[in-house]
């Protein structure tokens, strides 16, 4: 087991990898009730083209299958393990997103059961025809949940705006047609391509002993067995650099109109710190130029054109990547235009000073101190960060180095009339 | 050991509550300030933080103070209004980091007391009236955010939920306020409801974090000082006399129906049989092991959702799940039966037990929060009461199958609620 210290942060990290792979990360955190714990595959709804180990083709799977899979997970022989975590004290959730599916519980008692049991059921699957009919009435009510939901529809409808060919741009339940198609044989191939444990990342935070809990997890792995590892084989179409669509208007049962501007990432092969240095330095450009504290955050509130709904965002992962700006509106198209011309406004630079950065940075910093705080921000983001092959703990001395010339450099890459797009929601009748 | 240590001071007009605690990076501050919910005043008070915290006297625009703000290491001001049974609580909270784990060790705490004092005390404000320019701009952004429950319509089918069956009673009323309200308040008029709230408000301030008492109890006595009041007390709501349970529908063009359902629990937070309502509805319908979820999603693979809360310190019980528009008999027969077996004692000693467990998981998780933690805590103030959370705790733990049972059969349905989409099929 090898130890990882943070000085300034005063935290220490403990990490193994286990003979078949797997990779745990173990953070003591004193004072804290709870102990959080994540076991999360690399493996999302983007991984939807790749060769099963032992098979000669490659083969193409059913949209939403990652998510459902999520689902299919929970349920054994004998019930379903949500009854068995509740029996032990703990609430136990997962999740998929992209580029990843995670499994987590978090509990203030039993914890030594509760890490067994979580290691153990996604170790373990059981599927079976009835089952997997079952969840079809499940997922449909959470599809059709997420049908209703004019801001889900906003952001979906603007990376199918941006993407032409990548699966980024699938919903990650699909749709009810798609999971139709589903069965138990393709979960399994599924299961048996993306689960192997050197795929995936257990990661551990709370009051809890390293040493106790790192030997029991390597008792319990070295119990099972699995094939030696293979590389998983993945793939994705070429994408263009320009966006698909320019402009997309749904209409919805709404009374307030949405309007969000979205860039395509123009570089976005990236790793390590080459990618982490991108993702904060973009953060920070985009805090400089829409930030409460900013110009263009004023005029566009003194005007009326944006509410406290409006945000901004950067995404970035591997093969994708993009940033997202906008909010609740009552006038979507001045809205959308304004955001456009404050961007190529921005790229000229007048915005980016020494000031406006070292205040961008300091509020990043005080971000990232509150955001440890949180157990389930430190798992999550631990392992999104590994996985892309960057340090969580890197983020602050990251920070610190970004200059002036990084961020105008960043404005100047990625903002580019072909990969800005428009999505807007707008009311139904009238 | 208890699970938090809390002091608790009486001070010029307000109470300091301290919880001095090293497990956190970053020190919070929230001030909150309560009145009784009131049909004349809710919509000037849940403008007020707003117009508050959008500037003040040192930082007379929104920018100055977001970039004084971002200096100090992103420290976060956010504001709230929430409804506490019949009480419109107001929120202010600050979270500045510990210079502890900054490279620059320049004091923050103090600060950033400062800046609260600022917002609540020296607004941007002359001659009796606010900034004109500021009160416009927030009335505007009330009206979009009164609005905005017409776009989510989970939230919009328990609000009418809430409108349908506590008609009439001040519990219904919006927390944002009505929409027809906002143009008729006036910078004048708001300033004067503004010195109205710091006299007659009960105030109370918390401070968590890896702090010194005695001088967070110095700078809170030298910044914040009131007259003594008296703090106004709803009375608690009577007991509403159902006749039959109400049954509302009501068409819209969605995809989904939202079927949600409110009961009566006649229990409130502090009642000595309140715990047994926590074990019953975590039994119910709180968590993902109960009867609904069971039932409602896993067997009848019905929904995604379906679950339920209580509102506490209004005694009521609230059921919701999405579901498509044909199933909304079977859905609803399945919720009864799971109802009717919840007051028939039809539940394991097993159930009981797994339901306590995951409660006390969840309060102690609640309190590894900072924000969780005043939550937590200030239910003392709105029920008047002084239950520790390990009394609290002890008392849950304690509760049997027959105080379960006794806490069930005090529970009425009041109405049913569902949106459905337009072409309804039934």
């Amino acid at each position: 087991m090898e130890k990882i210290s943070f000085d300034q942060l005063q935290e220490e990290l403990f990490y193994e990898k286990m003979d078949n792979g797997l990779d745990v990360y173990i953070l003591p955190k004193k004072g804290f009730n709870k102990t959080y714990a994540t076991f999360t595959t690399k493996y999302g709804s983007i991984d939807n083209h790749f060769n099963p180990p032992g098979k000669e083709d490659f083969v193409k799977v059913p949209d939403g299958i990652a998510h459902f899979l999520e689902h299919k997970l929970f349920e054994k022989e004998d019930g379903d393990v949500f009854q068995q975590f509740s029996r032990q004290g703990a609430s136990a959730n997962a999740f998929t997103s992209f580029t990843r599916t995670a499994y987590l519980f978090s509990s203030t008692s039993n914890v030594d059961k509760n890490l067994i049991t979580l290691i153990d059921f996604v170790q373990d699957p059981y599927f079976t025809e009835k089952t997997v009919e079952k969840e079809k009435g499940i997922i449909g009510q959470e599809i059709t949940m997420y049908d209703d939901n004019p801001d889900w529809r906003l952001y979906f409808g603007l990376i199918q705006n941006m993407y032409q060919h990548h699966p980024v741009k699938i919903d990650i339940a699909g749709t009810i047609d798609s999971i139709a198609a589903i069965n138990k044989d393709m979960l399994y191939e599924c299961y048996n391509t993306f689960y192997h444990p050197s795929n995936m990342l257990l990661f551990i935070v709370g009051p809890v002993d390293a040493d106790q809990m790192m030997t029991m997890v390597r008792d319990n792995q070295s119990k099972k067995e699995y094939a030696a590892k293979s590389d998983i084989e993945r793939r994705f179409e070429e994408e263009p650099t320009g966006v698909a669509e320019t402009k997309q208007v749904m209409k919805m049962n709404v009374q307030t109109s949405k309007c969000l501007v979205g860039i395509k990432a123009p570089n976005t092969q990236l790793s390590g710190n080459e990618m982490l240095k991108t993702e904060l330095s973009t953060n920070v450009m985009l805090d400089i130029l829409f930030g409460k504290s900013s110009d263009n955050y004023t005029k566009l509130y003194g005007e009326g054109l944006i509410d406290e709904t409006f945000s901004y965002d950067y995404t970035l992962e591997q093969g994708f990547g993009f940033a997202v700006l906008g909010g609740d509106t009552g006038e979507p198209d001045k809205l959308a235009d304004q955001l456009k011309q404050m961007l190529f406004e921005g790229k000229e630079g007048k915005a980016f000073t020494e000031e406006r950065l070292e205040q961008a940075k300091k509020k990043k910093i005080g971000a990232f101190m509150r955001a440890v705080n949180s157990p389930e921000y430190i798992a999550n983001q631990f392992t999104r960060y590994t996985f892309n092959d960057m340090n969580l703990f890197d983020v602050v001395p990251t920070l610190e180095n970004i200059t002036l010339e990084n961020v105008r450099d960043i404005a100047e890459q990625l903002i580019s009339e072909d990969r800005l797009t428009v999505c807007q929601v707008v009311p139904k009748q009238s | 050991m208890a699970v938090v240590t809390e002091m608790v001071k009486e001070m010029q007009g307000f109470n300091l509550h301290i919880v001095k605690t090293s497990k956190y990076k970053t020190n919070t501050i929230v001030w909150k300030m309560k009145a009784p919910l009131e049909r004349e005043a809710v919509t000037e008070r849940a403008l007020l933080p707003h117009v508050l915290q959008s500037s003040s006297a040192s930082h007379p625009t929104t920018a100055k103070l977001r970039s004084y703000l971002d200096n100090l290491y992103g420290a976060s001001l956010f504001v709230d209004v929430a409804k506490k049974g019949e009480y419109q609580v107001i929120s202010f909270s600050i979270e500045i980091a510990n210079e502890k784990f900054l490279s620059d060790h320049t004091p923050l705490l103090e600060k950033a007391f400062e800046l609260l004092s600022n917002i609540i005390l020296k607004p941007n404000a002359a001659n009796g009236t606010f900034d004109k320019d500021t009160v416009e701009k927030e009335k505007r952004t009330l009206k979009q955010r009164i609005q905005a429950v017409f776009d989510d319509k989970m939230r919009y089918s328990n609000f009418r939920l809430v409108q349908e069956m506590c008609e009439g009673e001040p519990y219904a009323l919006p927390i944002n306020g009505e929409i027809e309200a906002v143009d008729n308040i006036t910078e004048k008029s708001l300033f004067e409801y503004y010195k109205q709230a710091l006299s007659e408000d009960e105030l109370d301030l918390f401070v968590i974090g890896d702090v010194e008492e005695a001088e967070v109890q110095k700078i809170a006595s030298s910044l914040f000082s009131f007259q003594p009041r008296t703090p106004k007390q709803t009375t608690r709501s009577a007991v509403k006399k159902i006749d039959g349970a109400k049954e509302i529908k009501e068409q819209q063009d969605i995809k989904q129906g939202k079927l949600n359902i409110g009961y009566r629990t006649n229990t409130i937070y502090g009642d000595s049989d309140y715990s047994a309502l926590q074990v019953f509805n975590g039994i119910f319908g709180g968590f993902s092991h109960s009867k609904l979820f069971h039932n409602v999603r896993e067997k009848a693979s019905l929904a995604y959702y379906a679950a339920s809360r209580l509102e506490s310190h209004k005694g009521l019980l609230m059921v919701m799940s999405g579901i498509e528009f044909k199933n909304y008999e079977l859905a609803v027969k399945i919720i009864n039966e799971q109802m009717e077996a919840m007051k028939a004692g039809d539940f394991t000693d097993n159930e009981i037990e797994q339901t306590k467990a995951v409660i006390e998981n969840q309060i102690l998780e609640t309190i590894d929060t900072a924000r969780g933690m005043v939550e937590l805590l200030y239910h003392n103030v709105v029920a008047e009461n002084k239950i520790s959370i390990d009394d609290w705790l002890q008392g849950m733990r304690a509760a049997t199958k027959e105080d379960i049972v006794k806490a069930a059969e005090k529970v009425e349905l009041d109405t049913v609620y569902f949106l459905t989409g337009l072409e309804a099929g039934e």
